[in-house]
C-alpha cells in the first residue's frame, strides 16, 4: 500500500520535473523552431494524403514545408494582396482575384430553384454576422423571384454531423443547388465528392476542401495573407529585439494554422523575439490571465493574434498592469477597432473578409441564370489601417460591439436593423 | 478531519505531516491540496522571484477569484451528495444577460445585477426541485440546464453577445482600490475574502452541518428531521448564486466574449475533488475546496511560468489531477484498509464526521 | 447520528443481499419495463415527428429520412453502446470523446491510404482503445480515483498528446474502407447495421455472459457482489476496456466517413452526449439496472429528433434547448416509475436504499467503497 503511495508521489513529481525540463528548450527556441520539427513527424503521413486527394487546388497542404506551411500558397496568397481585382470597386463581394472563368450553362434552370446551404456553424461572432448578411441577400432574391426556397441545416461545428447534412440535402432531392461551408478541410472532402457525384451544382466557400470538383470555390486571399499582414506590421513597428507574445485560439484548425505559419515565416527573418504562443480558446478571461502573467515576467512589446476576438482583453491587461500599450494586430471587429482609436494605440486589424456570405448566394444565381463565375473565387482582403479606420468607424457607429466592419450588408434592405438586433 | 484519527499521523510520512499541519492550520481538510498547492507555489517563486512580489500576487488572486467563488459553490452541492454541470453555462449566459441588458448604460447596473441575481437563483431552485421532488440524478439535471442555458442564450442573442457592460459593473471584477504596497487592492479580492468568510461560517452554522450529514447519509438525516429535499434545493440555489458572483467577476475582469464561462464546470468540479472533497457528499471541508481551486490557478501559472508548450498542459494537468486524487484516496484508505482498523465503525469512516465542526 | 445509521445500513445490506439473490428474475422484469416504456417513447417521437413533417408536406420516413436517422445514429449508437456498460457498474466515461479522436488518428495514419493495411489498423485501434479503457478501469478499481476524476484527467491526457502531436488531421483512409461509412445495404447504412449487431452483442453479453451478468451486480452493490464472491475490480476493468474499444470503433467510423483522421473531434462532446442517450434509454445512472436495448432505443430518439428538428429547419440552439428538457424529462417519468415499482414490491421487503428512496439515491461511492473491504466482513 506504501509503495503504491510512494508511486504516486513519484508520477506527479516526475510529472512536475518532465515538464519542468520541456521548458528549457522552448523558451529559447520557441517558435522559429517548432515548424521544421513538426515538418519531420508528420511528413510521412501526409504526403500520400494528399498527394491523393489534392490535385491543382490550392488550399490544402502539401506538407513539404511543415505541415501548415506551403511555402507556394504562401508566396502566392502574400502576391495575390498587391493584385487588383477584377469587378465593381464599391461590390467587394463581387470582385474577383485573378479569376478563371468557368461555363456553367450546364446547370442553367428556371425550375428547381431551391437553394440548400449546409452551414458549419454559428458558433462565433464572426460566424454570426455573416449568417445574417446572407439571410439577408437571399431576401433580396427571394424578392426578386431568382430563388424560391432557402434550405439550411447547421452542423454545431461537428464534422459527422455535417456530412449527415450534406448526404440529407443530397437524398431528398430538392436542392438546386447546394452551399458548404465546411468545418473542417480534410474531413469533408467525401462529402463535397460526394455532392459533386449527384449532379447538382456545389459551391463551397470560406474553409476549403482536398477536391476541386465544386462549380466555385469562394474564399478571401486566405490565412497566409492574414496572419502576414500583421506580422510584417509587428516587424515594422517595433524596433530588432523586442519581444512579441502570440496568442491563438485553438490547434489544428487550417485557416487559423496559416495564420500562424505565415507569422512564423515572417518572424524567423526578423529580429523580433517571440515569447510564446499560446492557446487561449477566444476567452477573455483566459486571454488577460494570460499577458498579464507575461507582463510579470518581463515586457510584452507586441501581440500577435490569429483572431481579434479578445483583444480588448489582451489591451486592459497592459491597462491595468500599468504597462505601456503594445503594438497590436486585432482584427475588423468593433469592439477592438474603437479601442484602439480610444487609446490611440499603434495597432493593425487585418481582415478576413466577412463580405464573403453574401458570394455563394450570387454565385449560385449566377450559375442558375447560365452566367459565368470564376472556378477559384478569390475575394479581396485587405486589412484596416490607422488611415481608414476613421471611416470604417464612421460607417458602423450604430453596430454592436462583436460586429464587423468589413461586413458588406450596407446596401441590402435591411440595413442596419437586422445586424442590430441579433 | 485528519486531527481526529491517532493512527494516522504516525503513519504519515514527514512530508505530508507538515502538509498536514497546514492543513490544521487552514481549517482542516485533505493535507494532500495544502502540500500540492505549498509545491506548486514553491515552483513558481523559485523560477520567478518576482511572482512573489505583492502586485503580481494580488493579480494571482484576481484571476483566481471567479474559480475559487464557484469552487464554494460547487462544494455545498458536492458535499451534499450532488454535483453541478450548469456553472459553466450559467456564468456564461449571466455575462451575455448582463451586457444585453445593461447596454453600456451606467445606470441600469444595479438592477441588471438584481436582475441576475434573481435569474441565478431561479436557475438554482430548478436544478434542485427537478433533482429532489422529480427524483432526477443531479448529473442529468444540470447536464440538461447546461443545454438549456447554453441554447436559451444563444437563440435570444442570434448567437453571440450583444450590447455593452458598464464601467461600474466591471470595477468588480476589474478595478480595486489603489494602495502603496500592493498597487491595487482588487475589489475581486475583498468579495473573495468576503465569500471565504461566509462560507466558512455556513459550514459552521447547524445548516452547514446538516448540509454535510445530508451528503454523507440522506436516510440518517432524514430519520433525523432533516427536511432533506430543501437542503438540497438549497445547495443548488448557493452554487446557482455563486456561479452568477463568479459571473459578475469574470464579466468584470475580461469583459465579454461568446466563449465565456465554457467548460468551467469541470474545472470546478476538479478543484472540489483536488481539495479531496469525495463526489458522493459528506466529507471534506470548504477551506479544502477553496485550496483545490487555488491549486489549479497556481498549476495554470506555473505551466505559463515554465513556458510549458501550451499543447502538451493538459495532458501535465490530467496526471497531476489523477495522481493528487489517487494519492489522496490512499491517504484515506491507508490505515484502514491496512489494519481493519478497530477505530473504525462498520458503516463510516472516520473522515465522513461532518468536517467542518 | 452515526447510531441511527448503523440499522438502517445493516438491513439495507441485507435486503441487497436477498436482492442479488432474486436478481435474475426482478432485473429482467423490471428492465423489461423501462425498455418498453423508452421504445413508446420512440415510437411516440416518429409518430409525433411524422405529423409535424407531414404538415409540411414531406414524409418522415421516406428512404431518405430513414437512411439519415440511422447514419445519424450509428455514431452515437457505438459510443452509447460501451458507455451504458461502465454506468451499469456504477462507473461512467467522459474520456470517450477523446478517445474517438485518438482512434480515428491511429487508423488512419495507421492505414495510411494502402487497403492492405485496414486489417492492421482496425487491430491497432483497438488495442489503443483497449489499452486506455484498461488505464481507466486501474487508475478506477486498483487506485481509488473516482471514475469521474479518472476519465476526465484521463481526457485531458490524451487531448495533450493530441494537441501536441497532430496538429490537424492525418492520415488516409482507403477507398475500401470508406465503405463503412458510406455504403448502404437497402436502406440501412452500412454503420448502421454494424451497430445494431453490437447492439445485439451488447444485450447478448449483459445477459447471458457471467461477466455482463455481474456488471448489473457490480453496479447494484459493490459490496454485496465482492461478498458474493465476484471479482468486482475485474469486473469494472472489463466494462471500461469493453467501453473505450466501442469508443475505438466510433473512431473506425469517423475515420472511415472523413477519410482521415481528425483530432478536432474531441469538441463535439461526445461524452456528455452518450451519457445522456444511455439514461434516456432508461439506464440508471447510479448503476444495476438498464441494458443496451435501452440504450439503443434513446440513441434512435435523439437521431430520430435531429432528423426532425433538421427537416423541420428548427434553429440550431433552438435543438440544445429542447435536447436539454427533453433528457430531463425522460428521467424524471424513469424516475416516478421506479418509485411506482418499488412501491408496488413492497412484499419484498421494501427495499428502500438500494432503490434510490424518497430522497435521490445517496450518490456514487466509487472511491471509497472498494477502499474499504473489512466492512462487509466485519459485519
Amino acid at each position: 500500500m506504501r509503495k503504491t503511495r510512494v508511486l504516486l508521489v513519484a508520477a506527479a513529481t516526475a510529472a512536475l520535473t518532465l515538464a519542468a525540463c520541456t521548458t528549457d528548450e522552448p523558451t529559447e527556441t520557441a517558435p522559429e523552431d517548432e515548424a521544421p520539427a513538426d515538418e519531420g513527424e508528420q511528413e510521412p503521413e501526409d504526403s500520400g494524403d494528399d498527394a491523393a486527394d489534392d490535385e491543382g487546388d490550392d488550399e490544402p497542404a502539401e506538407s513539404e514545408d511543415g505541415e501548415w506551411f506551403v511555402r507556394a500558397d504562401y508566396e502566392r496568397q502574400l502576391a495575390q494582396r498587391d493584385i487588383e481585382p477584377e469587378g465593381p470597386a464599391d461590390q467587394p463581394w463581387l470582385q474577383a482575384i485573378e479569376p478563371e472563368w468557368v461555363d456553367t450553362s450546364e446547370f442553367a434552370q428556371e425550375e428547381n430553384r431551391t437553394l440548400c446551404f449546409s452551414n458549419a456553424s454559428v458558433s462565433n461572432p464572426w460566424r454570426v454576422t455573416g449568417w445574417i448578411t446572407m439571410q439577408q441577400q437571399v431576401d433580396v432574391f427571394t424578392d426578386a423571384g431568382e430563388i424560391d426556397d432557402f434550405q439550411v441545416s447547421d452542423a454545431a461545428d461537428d464534422d459527422n454531423q455535417q456530412i449527415s447534412d450534406i448526404q440529407a440535402f443530397i437524398d431528398s432531392g430538392d436542392c438546386g443547388a447546394l452551399i458548404i461551408s465546411p468545418s473542417t478541410t480534410a474531413t469533408l472532402t467525401p462529402a463535397v465528392e460526394a455532392a459533386c457525384d449527384s449532379g447538382i451544382p456545389v459551391i463551397v466557400f470560406d474553409r476549403g476542401v482536398n477536391t476541386d470538383c465544386m462549380v466555385t470555390f469562394i474564399h478571401p486571399i486566405g490565412g497566409y495573407a492574414y496572419g502576414a499582414d500583421g506580422a510584417e506590421f509587428l516587424v515594422e513597428n517595433l524596433e530588432p529585439g523586442s519581444s512579441v507574445l502570440a496568442l491563438r485560439i485553438l490547434p489544428g484548425v487550417d485557416v487559423l494554422e496559416h495564420r500562424w505559419a505565415a507569422a512564423q515565416e515572417i518572424f524567423a527573418d526578423s529580429e523580433l523575439e517571440i515569447l510564446g504562443d499560446e492557446f487561449t480558446g477566444g476567452d477573455g478571461a483566459q486571454i488577460k490571465d494570460l499577458v498579464t502573467q507575461y507582463l510579470q515576467r518581463g515586457d510584452v512589446d507586441g501581440i500577435w493574434m490569429d483572431a481579434g476576438d479578445g483583444s480588448v482583453a489582451a489591451i486592459e491587461a497592459f491597462e491595468d498592469t500599468g504597462n505601456d500599450y503594445p503594438v497590436m494586430m486585432g482584427e475588423d471587429e468593433l469592439s477592438f477597432m474603437r479601442k484602439w482609436e480610444e487609446t490611440g494605440m499603434t495597432a493593425i486589424a487585418p481582415v478576413y473578409s466577412n463580405f464573403q456570405w453574401r458570394t455563394p448566394i450570387e454565385a449560385a444565381v449566377k450559375i442558375w441564370n447560365g452566367e459565368e463565375v470564376p472556378a477559384e473565387w478569390v475575394l479581396p482582403q485587405e486589412p484596416i489601417t490607422e488611415e481608414n479606420r476613421g471611416e470604417f468607424l464612421e460607417r458602423n457607429a450604430d453596430m454592436p460591439s462583436l460586429h464587423y466592419a468589413k461586413f458588406g450588408g450596407e446596401d441590402l434592405p435591411g440595413y442596419p436593423e437586422a445586424w442590430q438586433d441579433r | 478531519m485528519t486531527a481526529t484519527d491517532p493512527g494516522r499521523a504516525a503513519a504519515t510520512s514527514t512530508g505530508t505531516r507538515l502538509a498536514g499541519l497546514a492543513g490544521r492550520l487552514f481549517g482542516g481538510g485533505g493535507p494532500t491540496v495544502f502540500a500540492l498547492l505549498i509545491v506548486i507555489f514553491a515552483l513558481i517563486f523559485v523560477m520567478n522571484p518576482s511572482f512573489a512580489e505583492p502586485p503580481s500576487l494580488m493579480a494571482f488572486l484576481k484571476a483566481a477569484a471567479p474559480l475559487v467563488v464557484l469552487a464554494v459553490g460547487q462544494y455545498f452541492v458536492i458535499v451534499c451528495g450532488e454535483l453541478d454541470l450548469s456553472v459553466g453555462s450559467l456564468v456564461g449566459a449571466q455575462v451575455v444577460i448582463a451586457a444585453a441588458l445593461i447596454d453600456g448604460e451606467e445606470s441600469r447596473t444595479v438592477p441588471v445585477l438584481l436582475v441576475m441575481l434573481a435569474f441565478g437563483a431561479l436557475v438554482g431552485l430548478v436544478n434542485g426541485l427537478i433533482t429532489t421532488l422529480l427524483k432526477v440524478h443531479s448529473l442529468i439535471t444540470t447536464l440538461g440546464m447546461m443545454l438549456v442555458l447554453y441554447g436559451a442564450i444563444r437563440l435570444w442573442t442570434g448567437g453571440s453577445p450583444k450590447g455593452a457592460l458598464s464601467e461600474a459593473f466591471r470595477t468588480a471584477g476589474r478595478g480595486g482600490i489603489d494602495m502603496p504596497v500592493v498597487r491595487q487592492l482588487p475589489w475581486a479580492l475583498i468579495i473573495l475574502v468576503a465569500v471565504v468568510v461566509l462560507a466558512i461560517v455556513v459550514m459552521r452554522s447547524s445548516y452547514g452541518r446538516t448540509l454535510v450529514a445530508t451528503g454523507d447519509n440522506d436516510q440518517a438525516a432524514m430519520f433525523a428531521g432533516v427536511r432533506v429535499w430543501q437542503v438540497r434545493t438549497s445547495a443548488f440555489v448557493l452554487s446557482s448564486l455563486m456561479a452568477t458572483l463568479a459571473g459578475v467577476l469574470i464579466g468584470g475582469f475580461a469583459g465579454v466574449t461568446a466563449q465565456v464561462g465554457q467548460g468551467l464546470e469541470f474545472t470546478a468540479i476538479t478543484a472540489v475533488v483536488l481539495g479531496g472533497v469525495v463526489l458522493g457528499g459528506g466529507r471534506g471541508t470548504v477551506v479544502a475546496a477553496m485550496a483545490g481551486a487555488l491549486t489549479i490557478q497556481a498549476l495554470f501559472t506555473l505551466f505559463n511560468q515554465m513556458a510549458l508548450p501550451s499543447t502538451i498542459r493538459p495532458a501535465v494537468q490530467g496526471v497531476i489531477i489523477i495522481a493528487a486524487v489517487a494519492y489522496a484516496a490512499r491517504e484515506r484508505a491507508g490505515p484502514g484498509a491496512q489494519d481493519h482498523a478497530p477505530a473504525a465503525p462498520p458503516d463510516q469512516n472516520p473522515d465522513r464526521e461532518p468536517a467542518a465542526t | 447520528m452515526r447510531s441511527g445509521t448503523r440499522p438502517t445500513g445493516m438491513s439495507r445490506t441485507a435486503n441487497r443481499v436477498a436482492d442479488v439473490a432474486e436478481a435474475p428474475t426482478t432485473a429482467i422484469r423490471r428492465r423489461l419495463g423501462t425498455t418498453e416504456l423508452v421504445y413508446l417513447a420512440l415510437l411516440g417521437v416518429m409518430v409525433g415527428g411524422a405529423i409535424l413533417v407531414a404538415l409540411q408536406d414531406k414524409n418522415l420516413f421516406s428512404t431518405a429520412n430513414t437512411v439519415e436517422m440511422l447514419s445519424r445514429s450509428s455514431l452515437l449508437g457505438f459510443i452509447a453502446i460501451g458507455q451504458t456498460l461502465v454506468i451499469l457498474c456504477r462507473s461512467l466515461d467522459l474520456s470517450v470523446g477523446y478517445v474517438v479522436a485518438l482512434s480515428s488518428l491511429v487508423a488512419a495514419t495507421t492505414m495510411d491510404g494502402d487497403p492492405a493495411r485496414v486489417p492492421l489498423a482496425i487491430a491497432v485501434t483497438l488495442l489503443v482503445a483497449g489499452g486506455i479503457g484498461l488505464a481507466n478501469g486501474l487508475i478506477i478499481s486498483v487506485l481509488k480515483v473516482n471514475p469521474f476524476i479518472t476519465t476526465l484527467g484521463m481526457g485531458l491526457i490524451i487531448k495533450g498528446y493530441l494537441d501536441t502531436e497532430y496538429k490537424g488531421p492525418a492520415g488516409a483512409v482507403p477507398e475500401s474502407f470508406r465503405q463503412f461509412g458510406y455504403s448502404r445495404i437497402g436502406f440501412v447504412p452500412v454503420s448502421a447495421a454494424v451497430m445494431l449487431l453490437a447492439a445485439v452483442a451488447g444485450i447478448l453479453y449483459l445477459r447471458k455472459t457471467r461477466t455482463g451478468f455481474h456488471m448489473y451486480a457490480v453496479g447494484g452493490n459493490a459490496e454485496v457482489a465482492r461478498m458474493s464472491g465476484i471479482r468486482t475490480g475485474r469486473v469494472m476493468v472489463t466494462a471500461h476496456v469493453l467501453c473505450a474499444m466501442t469508443a475505438g470503433v466510433a473512431g473506425l467510423l469517423l475515420a472511415a466517413r472523413f477519410g482521415t483522421g481528425s483530432a478536432e473531434v474531441y469538441e463535439n462532446g461526445y461524452e456528455l452526449e452518450s451519457i445522456a442517450a444511455v439514461v434516456l434509454g432508461g439506464t440508471f445512472l447510479m448503476g444495476g439496472r438498464g441494458g443496451v436495448a435501452g440504450t439503443l432505443a434513446g440513441v434512435l430518439i435523439l437521431a430520430e429528433l435531429d432528423t426532425i428538428f433538421n427537416i423541420l429547419q428548427v434553429d440550431p440552439f433552438f435543438k440544445d434547448v429542447l435536447r436539454g428538457v427533453i433528457i430531463i424529462a425522460a428521467v424524471a417519468i424513469y424516475a416516478r416509475r421506479r418509485l411506482d415499482v418499488r412501491a408496488s414490491r413492497a412484499r419484498f421487503g421494501g427495499d428502500g436504499g438500494a432503490d434510490g428512496g424518497p430522497p435521490p439515491e445517496p450518490p456514487p461511492r466509487h472511491d471509497d467503497d472498494p477502499a474499504r473491504p473489512h466492512q462487509g466482513g466485519v459485519r
